[in-house]
């Protein structure tokens, strides 16, 4: 639905200013160079050896199940919290709002830590889970969803919630008008409208969750085949092993890559 | 006047890892202890700047008294402690690092960081430590020992099997005849005992002096011939940016005075 867009706007030349090409262009060698470096390094003859370990391949495994698992979830949960976020007006929202961005500016560690003290076997909520039902979420797959999706979902709720902000409210006020349920709006209006949010929410919040260390490490633990996703597979084979390490991160590179890139301009329509 | 800052969100794996806001703050904190340091005049011993230490997570408590003694007889120096597990502290010496002394929980980070000619001299051996179990405070589960390792019913917690206090856990549990069914390895050994102290795991294999930093647990004694000697190895670092105050602190950590530190922190004497 393009429709809400409006009329195509006269297009400025495609030529920039020539003032922001120096700055344009150092930003993007910023950021590219540290990737430049890191294929220089990649130990390119064992590359294959080395991505066919059980190291790899199940750190690899984890790192997809639980990032995809935690976007599910963000999504699931997220869209919700940003609808009412954007669209309701209850005392307190400011305070809600930045409750909800708070992981993004917490250090991931002290957020594991967090988590660890209200779902660990002694925490607030997890110590009565733990006495009742045996269930524990640290050092299982479930506590690195858990820690994924902690740290990953206000991105996707902050994307949303702009989404809805900007979109055209008057197409869901005619709805109303011809009899819509607000149910039914927001499934067959105001959804598919903020589409392209969502999938940009669900982008960065699947990128953010796929690179999780700190959270993760500090509530699930680290072990191979369980818990270990790549981001600490990378981590422990830095101080072992760094051809390996540097091998796995350009998988995390790569499988990122290959997300992101098909996805460029679903993102910029958001 | 000491800095504290933790290796496992350390600048170059933050770079590789993209960890975010874990990373980096410490920066502005070194950079306002050096200040203040520059303020106070320099007394009689002559030493005047700000150096590096590099040391093993398990010398966290002893070290910055250590450092704090040091630069109380010292007037004009700061000292900044990096802690971590060794073999992170051994990368990021290799990777360039600006570090003036190195202090390593086992010889084999040392030696690596002597064959790569970042050494200046001869590293001496300053301490020695072995091995305790640690259990949350009273001991909920009622681990005895070393063979209860292998219960799978327990949540165990071992070092990763490349720092050292992980290569030691799994020496001991080797001659000890007995597989570990750990939950999680944890990439050091702070972070295991924080993990214990927390109630989140029944058991763990820490150091001696790591028991003794804390009242949150409860060790239990290796039997000796299944227990291992850890050896501390210390040196000045080739590209030291104050060789002369590095020569001084590594003398400080030999002398009575940093021995009687060390010492009263549970480690055994040179």
């Amino acid at each position: 639905m393009t429709a809400g867009h409006g009329a195509r706007r006269p297009r400025a030349s495609g030529r920039p200013p020539w003032a922001l090409v120096p700055p344009a262009a150092l930003t993007l060698g910023f950021l590219v160079l540290p990737f430049v470096a890191l294929l220089q390094r990649a130990p390119w003859s064992s590359l294959r050896e080395l991505l066919s370990a059980p190291l790899v391949t199940e750190a690899l495994r984890l790192s997809l199940v639980s990032a995809l698992a935690a976007t599910g979830l963000s999504l699931v949960g997220g869209v919700p919290l940003a609808w009412m976020l954007a669209r309701t007006d209850f005392p307190g929202r400011s305070l809600v709002r930045g409750l909800v961005l708070l992981p993004m500016v917490l250090p991931p560690v002290v957020g594991g830590a967090a988590l660890l003290f209200a779902f660990g076997r002694r925490g607030l909520v997890g110590g009565p889970v733990y006495d009742g039902t045996g269930f524990l979420l640290p050092f299982s797959l479930w506590g690195v969803i858990a820690a994924n999706t902690f740290v990953a979902l206000p991105f996707l709720v902050v994307t949303v919630e702009a989404g809805l902000r900007s979109a055209d409210r008057r197409y869901e006020d005619a709805a109303a008008t011809l009899g819509a349920g607000r149910w039914m709006i927001f499934r067959q209006v105001t959804l598919p409208m903020v589409l392209p949010s969502i999938v940009a929410g669900a982008v960065l919040c699947w990128a953010r969750a796929l690179g999780e260390f700190g959270a993760t490490v500090t509530f699930a633990g680290n072990l191979q085949g369980r818990t270990q996703t790549m981001p600490l597979a990378v981590f422990l084979a830095l101080e072992s092993d760094r051809g390996a390490a540097i091998a796995l991160s350009l998988v995390l590179v790569a499988v990122s890559l290959a997300v992101l890139v098909p996805l460029r301009d679903r993102w910029l329509a958001a | 006047m000491t800095s504290h800052s933790h290796t496992l969100p350390a600048l170059g794996l933050c770079l590789a890892l993209g960890l975010g806001t874990a990373c980096g703050d410490d920066t502005a904190d070194e950079t306002a202890t050096a200040e203040t340091a520059i303020d106070e005049t320099t007394a009689d011993s002559g030493l005047d700047g700000t150096i590096t230490v590099f040391a093993a997570a398990s010398l966290t408590d002893a070290f910055t008294e250590a450092a704090d003694a040091f630069s109380e007889e010292n007037p004009g120096v700061t000292v900044e402690l990096n802690v971590g597990a060794s073999t992170a502290l051994r990368e990021q010496i290799l990777a360039g690092a600006p570090a003036d002394v190195f202090a390593s929980a086992n010889p084999s980070n040392m030696d690596q960081v002597i064959e790569a000619g970042e050494v200046e001299g001869e590293p001496e051996l300053f301490a020695h430590n072995s091995l305790e179990i640690a259990v949350p405070a009273g001991n909920p589960a009622d681990v005895e020992g070393l063979a209860d390792f292998a219960d799978d019913r327990l949540l165990i917690g071992l070092c990763a099997a490349d720092v050292p206090c992980g290569e030691y856990g799994r020496q001991a549990l080797d001659q000890a005849g007995v597989t570990p069914a750990q939950d999680t390895d944890e990439p050091d050994v702070r972070s295991l005992l924080t993990k214990i102290e927390a109630g989140e795991l029944d058991a763990g294999i820490v150091y001696r002096t790591d028991v003794a930093s804390t009242d949150g647990v409860d060790g239990i004694e290796i039997a000796e011939e299944d227990n291992v000697v850890a050896d501390y190895p210390i040196a000045v670092l080739a590209n030291a940016g104050e060789p002369d105050i590095a020569a001084a602190f590594v003398e400080f950590a030999l002398s009575d005075d940093g021995q009687a530190i060390l010492e009263s922190h549970g480690f055994d004497p040179a």
